[in-house]
């Protein structure tokens, strides 16, 4: 049982957002839709909420046929990017409208609430207005309102875009141990490659509508399929007519490596532990190779604008060979 | 709200711009307003009462009354309706109904009212023969006076509505919808509560509207005193017959109704936070 999607297509007029997608999402797995903004994930995301229809294709929900059926009915938990929060009501109200709506009990819905404001630490805050919390409170009370109904299905529209970095941080930690805990079947849509490496279990990476490949973070990371999965789930930079990572490669302030080659370094911009270099190199029509090396090696070997170094993609590093453009 | 420090204009700038802004609204409205109630009150509050006792006064403060009442609640029906349809459907010819929504507030009443004597009236119109002979009589009785006073005062509700839905977005509405809610629900729930603020004023800009219109209703009715008169009319007649103290009396007590609407609407409402 999970979600299935078939021969998907989505047009808003010439516009193609989805072409021929299809997927299948494991139950009670945290996957991710990664790729970059118009690439088509949040529509997707919404096709299968309900909340867009698709031109054609299949949908079924734990083995029922959901394309039809309006999103009341596909009992799916949706969370939004700016909250959607109820702004009318109080954090308590929010929580308990899905329950209000299918006409719980008043005591088996405080009860829930009450959980659920527990799980998401907002307990102390169950009679404020949404407009009284801050961003990462807001989208907490967001996440406690979708899970009150017991989905089957947890949606996320890039749930952390709208929030400062740190807080970005703590939800998606958050997030994740929310999930080893109560185990619903979880879609969410970034662009953030960090957080989808992070957090997911398995990665979807869409571009232009269509799926460039699916797998495991570390399946994506080191197995990239294509030229645009590996720059986009990292840093590269091109060494030889490969595509390689900046921390993979070796930076010597003398000629060790046959392979080597000579360059300068042109620029070089420390940022937090990280020491960014641009290397011309002497080879003509040579692009110029950008290295990532530690502030310790940049200490050791003395490294600074104007140095004449020799670079070499480090031994037991994977450059990225096209295996296949989507697996499966 | 902080006053700013980063630029303000001189205040030679400021103060005459205060001082335009102040002299306009004195002189175009505040004063003579005053003026209004100076004389109602002139003879005394109890005169200004007696002269509500008449019998052709008290139908038309009745009438009034009545049709306000009717085209109030029209409007707020229809204007909630056609501002959702408007700003969260899409359907052909959408663009030109928002702009034909905006006639009423361009053309003259007066227009308006002969409109509707040329389409409902009994002998020739359109419509008029058939509905008189069903036995509704339009023009020249109240039935066309709520139609008049609705058609002209309809834009109002919209032109509240529209702007706050369109801010509000449909984030909270497809939230509802994915947590089980249809569309009644949605709508008691989320939406209405949502723009209820806008509705208020839309009701009360509307209640104001109602209660001063003149020219729509003044043709459709036929200004029949006692009978067809409505209280804007009857300060036309007062004032015309030389009984300009129950003229006064009348006017006083439209500009108050009015006033104390937005007044209490004021004070009800709650600080906006940005």
């Amino acid at each position: 049982m999970s979600i299935n999607i078939t021969g998907v297509n989505k047009k808003f007029g010439d516009f193609v957002a989805l072409d021929n997608i299809s997927v299948d999402l494991p139950t009670g797995q945290l996957t991710a839709l990664l790729g970059p903004s118009g690439g088509g994930k949040s529509t997707l995301l919404r096709i299968i909420a309900g909340l867009e229809d698709a031109d054609s294709g299949t949908l079924t929900i734990e083995g029922n046929e959901a394309a039809h059926l309006p999103p009341q009915k596909r009992n799916v938990g949706f969370v939004f990017q700016h909250y959607a929060a109820f702004k009318h009501m109080t954090v308590a109200k929010n929580v308990a409208f899905g329950l209000e709506i299918r006409k719980r009990s008043k005591a088996e819905t405080e009860k829930r609430v009450a959980e659920l404001l527990e799980l998401v630490h907002l307990s102390q805050f169950s009679h404020r207005l949404p407009a009284q919390l801050s961003g990462g409170q807001r989208q907490r009370m967001a996440l406690a309102r979708a899970l009150a109904v017991e989905p089957t299905v947890l949606l996320l529209d890039e749930p952390f875009g709208a929030l400062d970095a740190k807080v970005r941080k703590e939800l998606r930690e958050w997030l994740r141990r929310l999930h080893d805990e109560v185990h619903v079947t979880t879609v969410f849509v970034t662009h953030d490659q960090e957080e989808a490496l992070e957090v997911a279990d398995e990665i979807v990476v869409i571009n232009e509508g269509r799926i460039e490949q699916i797998g495991t973070p570390d399946q994506l990371y080191d197995e990239p399929a294509s030229e645009f999965v590996m720059s986009f789930l990292g840093p590269v930079t091109k060494l030889s007519g490969r595509l390689v990572r900046p921390h993979d490669i070796d930076v010597h302030t003398t000629p060790e490596d046959a392979q080597g080659k000579h360059g300068k370094i042109v620029r070089l911009l420390r940022v937090g532990f990280e020491v960014r270099l641009t290397v011309e190199l002497q080879e003509a029509d040579h692009p110029d190779v950008e290295v990532t090396v530690t502030r310790a090696t940049q200490r050791h070997l003395n490294l600074e604008e104007g140095l004449r170094v020799w670079i070499a993609h480090t031994n037991g590093a994977r450059p990225v060979v096209p295996i296949r453009i989507v697996s499966g | 709200m902080a006053t700013s420090t980063y630029t303000r204009d001189p205040a030679p700038v400021r103060w005459g711009l205060r001082f335009v802004t102040i002299s306009y609204v004195v002189l175009l409205v505040a004063w003579p307003t005053a003026l209004v109630f100076k004389n109602a009150l002139a003879d005394g509050v109890g005169a200004m009462f007696d002269s509500f006792k008449d019998p052709e006064i008290s139908h038309a403060l009745f009438l009034t009354g009545y049709i306000t009442f009717f085209a109030v609640l029209i409007n707020l029906v229809f204007g909630l309706t056609i501002s959702i349809l408007l700003v969260r459907y899409d359907f052909p010819g959408k663009r030109l109904l928002s702009a034909l929504l905006d006639v009423p507030l361009s053309v003259s009443p007066v227009v308006v009212g002969l409109a509707l004597v040329l389409v409902y009236n009994g002998r020739d119109g359109w419509f008029g023969p058939r509905l008189e002979s069903a036995g509704m009589q339009i023009i020249f009785s109240t039935p066309g006076m709520i139609m008049a006073t609705v058609f002209v005062a309809l834009p109002l509700m919209i032109r509240e509505v529209v702007p706050v839905l369109e801010e509000l977005g449909d984030d909270q509405e497809q939230a509802a919808r994915s947590l089980g809610a249809n569309g009644v629900q949605t709508l008691r729930r989320i939406t209405l509560p949502a723009i209820k603020w806008a509705i208020v004023y839309g009701v009360v800009l509307s209640l104001a509207r109602s209660l001063g219109e003149f020219g729509a209703v003044k043709i459709v009715s036929g200004n029949i005193a006692g009978q067809s008169q409505t209280a804007t009319l009857s300060v036309e007649e007062t004032y015309q017959n030389f009984e300009q103290g129950t003229s006064y009396a009348l006017a006083a007590l439209l500009a108050f109704i009015a006033m104390a609407c937005l007044v209490i609407v004021a004070i009800l409402r709650p600080k906006e936070e940005s």
